[in-house]
């Protein structure tokens, strides 16, 4: 195991700082929008799981990879996949099921993909994607390519058996993986170390041979350096790596989800202790940056995301024909259309 | 007498069981200290502790493989699948393990489980929260699936189902959790797996359905008489067991029938309704059979979901079409 070390002070890399913090103003204006548009508006159909509190992770990890660099995700992927590169545009007309959206508004939040920058699929199923970013990795390697994936799950994930299967066949096939667990510290309405034996994430991957990490999930400077390490390594062919990036979930399971059952200041005492963007914001002060020029990123990120609520709210539904689209390329439903 | 939600009264059905009989169990994601994420648990962890109800790590194919070794070594699990969708993670555990009990052990030892699965959509969330897999799980030969559609089955049902020393499969309508509420005897009932219910006596066609598309014709229904037209109306309540007698003297009765359903036409449940009338009600048919599903697609996002279940127009297009031929 290995910790990271802060970057701090005089020795933090601006440029890449203030594209961090960016980034992470962006996610947390295009989550607020989000749940305003399912909470104010009723314009998600269905729930949306907001990563609040957590940008860090994405925002870190995703500055370490390629644009053509693959990425895996979950449920709660909305930070993953804007940082990957994915247009929020199109994202937030996804959430909203709109045409223009990722997948045509056919993904929806829980199975947004965007192939184009290298987001292969958040994932409705709990650990599913371990094994298939398992399975692209093992593509990059038999055809010699030298991208790399980064497959990114909750700490809910790691009870189940893909995450075993995934991570075994990551060692045992050498493959160009980072694997992140995510820890929020709840996995819906339980929290997840009453039901995770052992010493956790890093542990059980360190059990199958994995190079394992552990980093303060809400210091984006910290996440990006340890996640640029791991990624150049894996680049360089040495295997699947593990990161465990301990953070926390502000809002409840979905937005919708008063999350009732913990202690009711747990949130805002996290909120004022690691707020990853306030954390940011302290360490660029510290260097020397303007107040004024930090506010507004943040002014900048909070209407480029209401802007685009309020344009994926005005873009059509897609056609209903579009239900029975896609399915095959044989036997076609489409004749039982009505 | 109680005017009861559907999932209230499984509930009280839970909590009834559980006093009635102390080997029962309740496990699952979220059931303990939540009560469900549809509330379908809520206050039992707290009356009977956390012995008897209690959270499972996210992981299905243990839950449902625990409750094997559970069940024939002496208790009776009842567990929650958070969403249908979800039993797909432990369909081994389900359809090869625990509905074979029986049979490997050449009847010394049953699996007294009842697996309970909400499922079903029009309730704006999306694909494998609200697929219908009856048919898949209808294969499972030794499983029993049980599919109420109201407040009062579903307590008889549910008891039946827990009593049952066999596994039963017993699926939620999520749509009707709390849209479905009707009188529920405050005593002590059950009732009997395969005997459908006539939810309406006529004798121009008889419609044949189950579960979340009992309210979809019950809407159709009400055009239908409307319209001048008396159909005989059926709600199968278990389709293992399914009851063909009651199937056939149904169909009989009026030559004619359309079956709904909210799964996929290909080799769903509704082809094994019609295989059998074929079988043993031929004679009485006037017109083909016809079936009201939803397309061979997965099942679509929430803004177009409307699209993809069947509705009451395309139940009563279909009787009419029946009726013509
Ligand atoms: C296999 C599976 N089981 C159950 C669910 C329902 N569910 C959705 S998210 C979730 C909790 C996931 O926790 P975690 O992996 O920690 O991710 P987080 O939600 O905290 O980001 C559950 C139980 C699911 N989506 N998939
Ligand atoms: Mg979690």
């Amino acid at each position: 195991m290995s910790k990271s070390r802060a970057t701090r002070g005089s020795n933090l890399d601006s440029d890449r700082a203030l594209s961090l913090l960016t980034m992470m103003e962006r996610i947390r204006a295009f989550e607020e929008q989000a749940c305003l548009a399912a909470e104010r508006d009723k314009l998600v159909l269905g729930a949306i799981h907001p990563s609040i509190g957590q940008e860090a992770v994405a925002a870190g990890i995703m500055q370490a990879v390629n644009p053509d660099d693959f990425l895996l995700s979950t449920h709660r992927g909305h930070g993953h996949t804007l940082a990957k590169g994915a247009e929020p545009l199109a994202m937030m007309r996804e959430l909203l099921g709109r045409a223009g959206g990722c997948c045509g508004g056919k993904g929806g939040s829980m199975h947004i993909a965007d192939f184009n920058v290298g987001m292969l699929g958040a994932n409705g199923v709990v650990s599913a994607n371990i094994t298939i970013a398992a399975g692209a990795a093992h593509s990059m390697k038999l055809q010699r390519d030298s991208r790399v994936v980064v497959c990114i799950f909750g700490d809910g994930a790691i009870n189940r058996g893909p995450f075993l299967e995934g991570l075994n066949w990551a060692k045992v096939f050498d493959l160009p993986i980072l694997f992140v667990c995510e820890d929020n510290q709840y996995s819906a309405t339980t929290r997840t170390s009453a039901m995770t034996a052992g010493d956790g994430a890093a542990a059980r991957a360190r059990a199958l041979g994995l190079v394992d990490h552990t980093v303060d999930g809400n210091q984006v400077e910290e996440v990006a350096d340890i996640a640029t390490q791991c990624i150049n390594r894996i680049r360089s062919g040495g295997g699947p790596e593990f990161l465990h990036a301990i953070t926390y979930r502000r809002t409840g399971h979905t937005s919708f989800d008063p999350a009732a059952y913990r202690p009711a200041d747990e949130a805002v005492q996290h909120e004022q202790r690691a707020d990853p963007i306030n954390r940011q914001r302290e360490l660029l002060t510290l260097a020397g940056k303007d107040k004024s020029e930090l506010d507004r990123i943040h002014t900048q990120a909070q209407q480029e995301m209401t802007d685009v609520l309020q344009q994926a709210a005005q873009s059509p539904f897609p056609d209903p024909a579009l239900a029975l689209k896609d399915v095959q390329d044989i036997g076609s439903p489409e004749q039982e259309l009505r | 007498m109680t005017t009861l939600t559907m999932v209230e009264a499984i509930r009280e059905t839970l909590r009834a069981e559980m006093l009635r009989d102390e080997r029962v169990i309740l496990m699952g994601e979220d059931v303990g200290h939540l009560g469900g994420v549809f509330r379908a648990t809520d206050g039992l962890r707290q009356q009977f502790g956390a012995q008897r109800v209690f959270d499972t790590p996210l992981a299905e194919s243990v839950i449902a493989g625990s409750a094997v070794g559970l069940a024939i070594s002496g208790l009776i699990p009842v567990f929650e699948m958070q969403f249908l969708g979800f039993s797909q993670n432990a369909f081994h555990q389900i359809c090869q393990q625990i509905a074979r009990t029986r049979f490997r052990t050449r009847g010394s030892h049953t699996c007294p489980i009842t697996i309970r699965a909400p499922f079903g959509g029009n309730v704006r969330t999306p694909e494998l929260h609200s697929d219908s897999m009856e048919p898949q799980y209808a294969q499972g030969t030794g499983l029993k699936v049980v599919m109420p559609s109201t407040a009062y089955d579903a307590k008889g049902l549910l008891a039946s189902a827990i009593r049952d020393p066999d596994p039963v499969l017993f699926l939620e309508p999520l749509r009707g959790y709390r849209l479905v509420s009707d009188d529920v005897p405050d005593d002590d009932y059950t009732i009997e797996f395969g005997k459908l219910r006539v939810m309406r006596e006529g004798d121009d066609i008889t419609i044949v359905t189950w579960s979340a598309s009992v309210p979809v014709v019950e809407q159709a229904v009400e055009q239908l008489v409307a319209e001048g037209i008396n159909p005989h109306v059926v709600d199968l309540r278990t389709i293992v067991p399914l009851d063909e007698a009651g199937l056939v003297a149904a169909v009989e009765k009026t030559g004619r029938c359309v079956v709904v359903h909210e799964s996929p036409a290909a080799a769903g449940f509704g082809a094994e309704v019609i295989t059998l009338l074929q079988e043993q009600a031929f004679y009485s048919l006037q017109a083909p059979l016809k079936r009201v599903t939803a397309p061979d697609a997965p099942y679509p996002p929430p803004g177009i979901e409307g699209h993809y279940i069947p509705s009451s127009e395309l139940v009563v297009r279909a009787v009419r079409e029946t009726l013509i031929d």
